[in-house]
C-alpha cells in the first residue's frame, strides 16, 4: 500500500494563543506536530506494516514545520514532503485542502496512492473540516472519524462514533480516512528511530513544483485567496470569577439555590 | 427575490431542534428562507408543517436514489444540486455538529466559496455580507468572520441561537431535485448504524442544560443522571470518564467529542483541563463541583462548590426536589 499521511505543526495547546491583526494564528517558539496527527500517523505506519508499502508524511506550512515531519518520520513513515511557501500564509481551509491535494496528485504521479490519512482536526482552528474538504478535493470516497479501521483486499472499513449512532463504514480504496484519538496509541520513538530518521528523505516543494497539478486552483491559495476572512478579533475578557463557596454541610443546597435565584432551572 | 438555503436534519422523521434555530437564525439576515430536507425519506406533513412554522417558504427535496445523508458526500452533493437551481440562494447555512461541518467544508470546495463552521451567530452587514461570529482557542479569543467570494456557507452551533417560530406559519411548496452523484458519493457504503439509546434525554449537543461528570466521580454516574434528569439536561462527561467506561463514548465533550453551547453547564468532579474545556467554554452560565480548590474550572465558573460530589449532589437533587414542591 502506498499511504500519504497529512501533519500540521500547530502550536502547543498549553501555550497561550493569539490572532494577530490579520486573523492569521501567532505561532510561537514550542509548536508541535498536532496531537491528533501521532493517531493518523500511527495508523498509516500500521497499515504499512500490516499490509506492506510506504507512507509518505506530507505537510504545509513554514520552515519550521519541517520538525513534524520529523516526528512523523521518527514514528515511521518513510519519506516526507515539506510544502513551504510564503505565498501560502494566510490560506484558508479550502485553499489548504486543495494544495495538499496537488501534493497528493504529485506524490501518485510517481506511483499511484491507496490511502490517504489524517487527523480527525487540528489542535489550532479545531474545525474538523480539512479531512472532508480533501476528499472532495481529491474526489475520493471520504470515511472520516474513524475509530477503527481495517483495510481487506481493496476495500476500506472503519468504525465510528458521531453524534448519536455508531457507524461502519465502507469504501473501495483509493479513499481518504481521518482517525480519532481513539484509533490508537501513537507509538512513542525510541532511540534508534529517531536516529535513523535523520536519513530518511525530506523534498521541498513550493508552489512552482505543485503548479501543474493544481490547475486553475493556485488562485485560492494564500490569504489573497482565501474564501474566508477574519474582519476583527479580540481576547476575551476572562471569565469574572463568580461564586466560589465551600461545602461546610450545606454546599448542595446552596447550589440548588443558585440554579432556581437565577432561574435557570 | 434574494434567498438563504437552511440545510435541515431529519430527527425520526421530522427536523431536528438544532435545523429550526438554524432556520430562526436565517430569518434575522432579511431575506427569505427555503430549505433543503435531508432526509431518508420525503418529509411527510407534520415536517412540512414545522418547516412552515419556521418560515421556510419552499422546501427543495433531493432525490437521493437510496443513498443516506449520513454519508458526508451524498449531503454536499445533494445540496450542491439545490444551490445549482435558477434561482440560487446568496447564503446556505447549516447546523455545526460533526456531520455538518464536513458538509460546510465540502459545499466550499463544491462552490468556490468559504466556509464557517462552529459559528455561535450570524448576521448581516452594512455591506450586505454575512459575518459570522466564534469563540476560539478554548474560549480565550472571539473573532468575527466573512466570507470573501461565492456563495457563503455558515454552520452554526446547536444551542446558540433560541428556536422562534414565525407569528404566521407559511405552506411551504416542496420542489424535488434530482440529484447526479459522483462515484466518490457512491462509493461510501453504510454497512451498519445503531442509534445511542439516549434514555428519553434531549441529546447532549442540543441541550439546553448539561451536567458532565469527571474524574471525581470515580465510576459513579447515578448522581450525575438524576440531577440530569431532574432538570432536564443531557448527561455529559470528561475523556477520562469515557476511557474509564464509566460511561459511553458519545458523552465525552471536548476537543476530541462533542461541543457545545448551552445555557447552563454544571461540571461535577471534573477538573477543567483544556481537552475538556475547549467543548464547553461556550455555555452561558458555568457551574462546578470538585473538591480540589485549585482546579481549574473555578477560574472560569460562575458558581462553584467546594466539596465532594457525594455530598453535594445528593443535598442538591433533595432540594431542588423541595423547592419544586414548595
Amino acid at each position: 500500500m502506498r499511504i500519504v499521511v497529512c501533519v500540521k505543526h500547530v502550536p502547543d495547546l498549553q501555550s497561550e494563543r493569539a490572532l494577530d491583526s490579520r486573523g492569521f494564528t501567532v505561532r510561537g517558539e514550542d509548536d508541535v506536530l498536532n496531537e491528533l496527527d501521532e493517531n493518523a500517523v500511527e495508523a498509516a505506519v500500521s497499515l504499512a506494516e500490516e499490509h506492506g508499502g510506504e507512507v509518505v508524511a506530507v505537510t504545509m506550512g513554514p520552515a519550521d514545520a519541517v520538525d513534524a515531519l520529523r516526528r512523523a518520520l521518527q514514528m515511521g513513515a518513510h519519506s516526507a514532503v515539506h510544502i513551504d511557501d510564503d505565498a501560502l500564509a494566510g490560506s484558508d481551509v479550502v485553499g489548504t485542502a486543495r494544495v495538499l491535494a496537488a501534493a497528493v496528485r504529485a506524490i501518485g504521479a510517481e506511483d499511484p496512492v491507496d490511502l490517504v490519512v489524517t487527523g480527525m482536526a487540528a489542535m489550532d482552528g479545531l474545525t474538523s473540516m480539512l479531512p472532508a474538504a480533501l476528499a472532495a478535493c481529491l474526489e475520493l470516497p471520504q470515511l472520516t472519524l474513524a475509530t477503527r479501521i481495517d483495510v481487506t483486499g481493496g476495500t476500506l472499513r472503519v468504525r465510528r462514533e458521531i453524534g448519536e449512532a455508531v457507524e461502519t463504514l465502507e469504501a473501495p480504496l483509493p479513499a481518504l480516512v481521518s482517525v480519532t484519538d481513539q484509533a490508537n496509541e501513537p507509538r512513542y520513538p525510541n532511540f534508534r528511530a529517531i536516529i535513523g530518521a535523520k536519513k530518511k528523505p525530506v523534498t521541498r516543494w513550493t508552489l512552482a513544483d505543485l503548479e501543474p497539478y493544481l490547475g486553475a486552483d493556485v488562485t485560492v491559495t494564500g490569504a489573497a485567496g482565501a474564501g474566508t476572512r477574519i474582519l476583527r478579533s479580540a481576547a476575551r475578557p476572562g471569565r469574572q470569577q463568580g461564586r466560589i463557596v465551600t461545602d461546610s454541610g450545606d454546599g448542595g443546597a446552596q447550589l440548588a439555590a443558585y440554579l432556581v435565584e437565577n432561574k435557570l432551572v | 427575490m434574494t434567498h438563504s438555503l437552511v440545510v435541515v436534519d431529519d430527527h425520526a422523521g421530522l427536523p431536528s431542534v438544532p435545523s429550526t434555530e438554524v432556520l430562526t437564525a436565517a430569518r434575522g439576515l432579511g431575506s427569505a428562507v427555503d430549505a433543503v430536507w435531508l432526509g431518508a425519506a420525503a418529509p411527510g406533513p407534520e415536517a412540512l408543517d414545522v418547516l412552515g412554522s419556521y418560515g421556510a417558504r419552499t422546501v427543495y427535496v433531493p432525490e437521493l436514489g437510496g443513498l443516506t445523508p449520513d454519508v458526508a458526500a451524498v449531503a454536499a452533493e445533494a445540496v450542491l444540486a439545490v444551490v445549482g437551481q435558477a434561482d440560487g440562494p446568496d447564503a446556505v447555512l447549516l447546523v455545526s455538529t460533526f456531520a455538518g461541518k464536513e458538509i460546510a467544508a465540502r459545499l466550499a470546495v463544491g462552490l468556490g466559496s468559504g466556509a464557517v463552521v462552529d459559528a455561535v451567530g450570524v448576521e448581516r452587514a452594512d455591506d450586505g455580507s454575512l459575518a459570522a461570529r466564534k469563540v476560539v482557542f478554548a474560549g480565550t479569543w472571539e473573532s468575527v468572520c466573512t466570507v470573501t467570494r461565492g456563495v457563503p456557507v455558515v454552520a452554526l452551533k446547536p444551542a446558540s441561537v433560541e428556536a422562534r417560530p414565525v407569528t404566521e406559519a407559511v405552506a411551504p411548496a416542496v420542489v424535488d431535485v434530482p440529484v447526479a452523484f459522483s462515484p466518490a458519493a457512491r462509493g461510501v457504503r453504510v454497512v451498519e448504524r445503531t442509534e445511542h439509546a439516549g434514555g428519553g434525554r434531549v441529546p447532549l449537543s442540543e441541550a439546553k442544560v448539561v451536567v458532565a461528570g469527571g474524574r471525581g466521580v470515580e465510576g459513579d454516574f447515578s448522581a450525575v443522571e438524576e440531577l440530569a434528569d431532574l432538570l432536564g439536561a443531557a448527561v455529559g462527561a470528561t475523556r477520562v470518564a469515557t476511557d474509564e467506561g464509566w460511561i459511553g463514548h458519545h458523552a465525552q465533550i471536548g476537543q476530541t467529542g462533542v461541543t457545545i453551547a448551552p445555557r447552563v453547564y454544571i461540571g461535577v468532579g471534573v477538573s477543567g483541563a483544556v481537552h475538556h474545556t475547549a467543548g464547553m467554554q461556550a455555555a452561558e452560565t458555568i457551574i462546578a463541583v470538585n473538591t480540589d480548590p485549585e482546579a481549574p474550572i473555578f477560574e472560569m465558573a460562575d458558581f462553584g462548590v467546594v466539596g465532594d460530589v457525594t455530598d453535594v449532589l445528593p443535598q442538591a437533587i433533595a432540594e431542588l426536589r423541595r423547592l419544586r414542591q414548595g
